[in-house]
């Protein structure tokens, strides 16, 4: 019954019509989503900065958790494809989340929406929601608990290739809170699906899951053996909440063996490129000379974050599209 | 009533007769067995050819959703779903609604089983009152209402002390402690195996140390305070150790294994499959050889069903948030013998750890198929299949391990005291 993830973002040709995690997606297809993006770039550069790709189409902005960069780069992306859009934050109460989960969604669906924008702070909502509440409606995953935040790895692999061009060969670290982490999750299997040489994993073992071989990574404990010879440094945030549940003993410690400093980038290849999904503690996760340096590529993370929000959300509704009008007979065109 | 079944062999202690043989009931007892009791007059003649004759089949852990909401079914849906599954005894847990913590709820437990009850039915009491783990239920007038025992309902005692003081009472009045392993704090959020599914699709996990850590806790308690513990259901290899160890040692401990974690691992809840979220979670194919290394050696007493019907909905959530528990009562034979024929448990570890084992758990004289024995009787035709379908089963619980695939071993009659309390329908009689 349960679908592989693949099978659940996919139609039959192979057309992604949701866009809930990077595991199950192949080189192809994201090789696609980039090329599609760095299209992109060029409407962003424009007077008129619109394309009519999603015109007359709905798209809901469902945030479940609260978020200010994911959302605003989301609606500036739906906007840009000429669609309608409608923001819904929502919180989260304490109990029966499920249900009113469910009933929100149909509701929504209701009201004629082609694609939800999804964040929800537990891991698998957005299959849940693809799978058994409106999968005619177009799910596009902004994060889900700890399990994977796609679009923000798919933007981290744009400015990966715009700098380096290609990613065989590469050795990439992700250092600190992989445990909590949608983003790394969803980084690793990038990394990996794209063919870069080796993922690194640098974190104390609190920070760490119980198996962190799973996701297809080494680990290291050290920044000094860690980060020796690797092309790109990839700083994940660290939530405040992490000393209080007793994982780790402060922000100064930890900014002690795992900040990103000057001395400890000397230990990657010259040139590496430094990255961080942001938002940036200073003095915590790196330090301010590192972030505002010649390697960082932190601002133009941002940027990217448009560009690949388009071309996923316009791959995801013509997917959605073709497969409604096979379904109903109405013969195939595309958007 | 008096009714005979002929060319059946008897299970005695987990091994069928060869030879078949005949017996006949009457008031609720086995009155013969053997040849020639065809001259008999009788009510009821069975043509048990082929099929095995078990003493019924006892559960040590079944969820009875009553008292409580009706949207997971009733006492009388879920004995009917457990006497089909060819069970004659079932244990009822005591985190029902409002819990089982005062002899007012026993009694109406009681009272409703015994009206509308496929099967008998012993409560298990709180331990604590509802089930918080703080203060003591009134253990002694719990088990004067009829409770066999006393459990957790998988609820942690709120302090070691705590645990220990209801050891302790618990041994002064020789009340039996029916207690789930697991260590709150290291359980925390969790809701899977802490382990490679669970990394990968980013769910808190539940370490094996949340249960093992318990399993250590329970052991070192009963042994101190004399209390009459049994353990489980278990989820992984070094729980089986530990019980293995503390047995050896001459401790008298018991201890049970829910059906599902002898078929299913942590593989099973890939793609976010809520219908496997389970409690303990399922965990590694290594665990699941070990429990059924427990189950045939011994060391594990019963096999459960771990019966927990929930309604449609209560699985419709985000993994996280989905009900845990299976609905198993109807399927835990067929699912054991499943495992026989892959070769993965003995025939006769699995029909003694449904039958004498949760027997000696209780106390209860060993079950056994013999002139004036109790006519608590299953006919099994294990050659037989049939398959688990939406619509066709009896729980209202729709949420089982296996689905639309053919399960072997069909319970053909099950008796309670004589009574017949379930057919197979078609070709049954």
């Amino acid at each position: 019954m349960p679908e592989t993830s693949r099978d659940l973002q996919l139609t039959a040709d192979g057309e992604l019509r949701h866009f809930l995690a990077i595991e199950g997606l192949d080189q192809a297809l994201l090789t696609r989503i980039l090329d599609t993006a760095d299209s992109f770039i060029e409407v962003g550069e424009r007077t008129i900065k619109k394309v009519p790709l999603l015109r007359g189409r709905t798209v809901v902005n469902l945030f479940f958790e609260p978020s200010t960069r994911t959302r605003s780069t989301f609606e500036l992306a739906a906007k840009r494809l000429s669609a309608d859009v409608l923001n819904l934050d929502i919180g989260t109460s304490a109990t029966s989340k499920g249900e009113s989960l469910s009933d929100t969604l149909l509701n929504l669906r209701a009201m004629a929406s082609d694609m939800f924008v999804m964040r929800h702070s537990q891991s698998g909502a957005p299959h849940f929601v693809a799978q058994s509440v409106t999968p005619d409606v177009a799910i596009i995953n902004a994060g889900d608990g700890r399990h994977e935040h796609p679009t923000q790895a798919m933007l981290d692999m744009l400015t990966i290739r715009q700098h380096m061009k290609t990613f065989s060969g590469l050795r990439v670290a992700i250092v600190g809170d992989v445990q909590h982490s949608r983003v790394a999750r969803s980084q690793i299997r990038a990394l990996n699906t794209l063919g870069v040489d080796e993922v690194r994993l640098i974190a104390p073992d609190t920070l760490l899951p119980h198996e962190p071989e799973a996701l297809g990574a080494r680990v290291f404990h050290r920044m000094e053996e860690g980060l020796r010879n690797v092309d790109v440094i990839i700083m994940l945030r660290l939530q405040h909440e992490r000393m209080e549940g007793a994982l780790l003993p402060s922000e100064s410690e930890f900014y002690r063996m795992y900040g990103l400093t000057r001395e400890k980038l000397a230990y990657a290849n010259p040139g590496a490129l430094v990255m961080h999904p942001g938002p940036i503690n200073r003095g915590v996760e790196i330090e301010s000379a590192v972030a505002d340096g010649p390697q960082s590529v932190i601002l133009g993370q941002v940027t990217n974050g448009i560009a690949v929000r388009m071309a996923v959300m316009s791959m995801s509704m013509g997917g959605q599209l073709n497969e409604r009008q096979s379904a109903t007979g109405e013969g195939v065109a595309s958007t | 009533m008096k009714w005979r079944v002929d060319n059946v062999h008897p299970v005695i202690d987990g091994e069928p007769a060869v030879e078949a043989t005949s017996a006949l009931v009457v008031d609720g007892r086995i009155a013969a067995l053997g040849a020639g009791l065809s001259g008999e007059r009788v009510e009821r003649e069975v043509d048990g050819a082929g099929q095995w004759l078990l003493p019924g089949l006892i559960d040590l852990n079944c969820h009875l959703p009553e008292p409580g909401s009706d949207r997971g079914g009733s006492i009388e849906s879920e004995t009917r779903a457990a006497a089909r599954g060819g069970f004659t005894t079932v244990c009822t847990t005591p985190d029902t609604s409002p819990v089982n913590d005062s002899s007012a709820v026993t009694h109406l437990i009681r009272d409703v089983a015994e009206r509308n009850g496929h099967t008998r039915v012993l409560p298990v009491g709180a331990l604590t009152r509802g089930l918080e783990g703080e203060r003591l239920s009134d253990m002694a007038g719990l088990t004067r209402a009829g409770c066999v025992a006393l459990g957790n309902g998988g609820h942690a005692t709120a302090s070691s002390r705590v645990l220990r003081r209801c050891m302790a009472y618990a041994h002064t009045f020789d009340i039996r402690l029916f207690l789930q392993p697991e260590n709150a704090s290291l359980a925390s959020d969790g809701c899977a195996h802490d382990g490679l599914v669970a990394a990968r699709l980013g769910l808190p996990g539940i370490p094996e140390v949340a249960e093992t850590t318990a399993v250590n806790e329970l052991l070192m308690l009963a042994e101190e305070t004399g209390a009459n513990l049994h353990i489980g259901p278990l989820s992984c290899a070094r729980s089986v150790t530990l019980v293995r160890a503390a047995k050896e040692a001459g401790h008298s401990v018991t201890a049970e294994v829910g059906i599902a974690h002898l078929v299913a691992t942590e593989a099973a809840i890939e793609g976010y499959n809520g219908t496997f979220h389970s409690r303990p979670p399922l965990r590694t194919e290594a665990d699941r050889r070990a429990l059924l290394e427990g189950v045939e050696s011994g060391v594990i007493d019963a096999i459960v069903s771990q019966h927990r019907p929930s309604d449609k909905a209560a699985k419709l959530a985000p993994f996280p948030e989905t009900q845990p528990g299976l609905s198993t009562v109807e399927s835990t034979l067929s699912l054991g013998l499943e495992r026989v024929a892959a070769g993965e448990l003995s025939r006769g570890a699995l029909l003694r750890a449904l039958t004498s084992g949760p027997a000696r758990v209780l106390g209860l004289d060993a079950p056994t198929i013999a002139e004036d024995s109790v006519a608590d009787l299953t006919l099994v035709a294990p050659e037989q299949h049939w398959m688990p379908a939406v619509g066709s089963l009896y729980s209202a619980g729709p949420h089982l391990p296996v689905m639309e695939r053919e399960l072997p071993g069909v319970v053909m009659l099950t008796a309670v005291d004589g009574r017949i309390r379930h057919e197979h329908e078609g070709d049954g009689s």
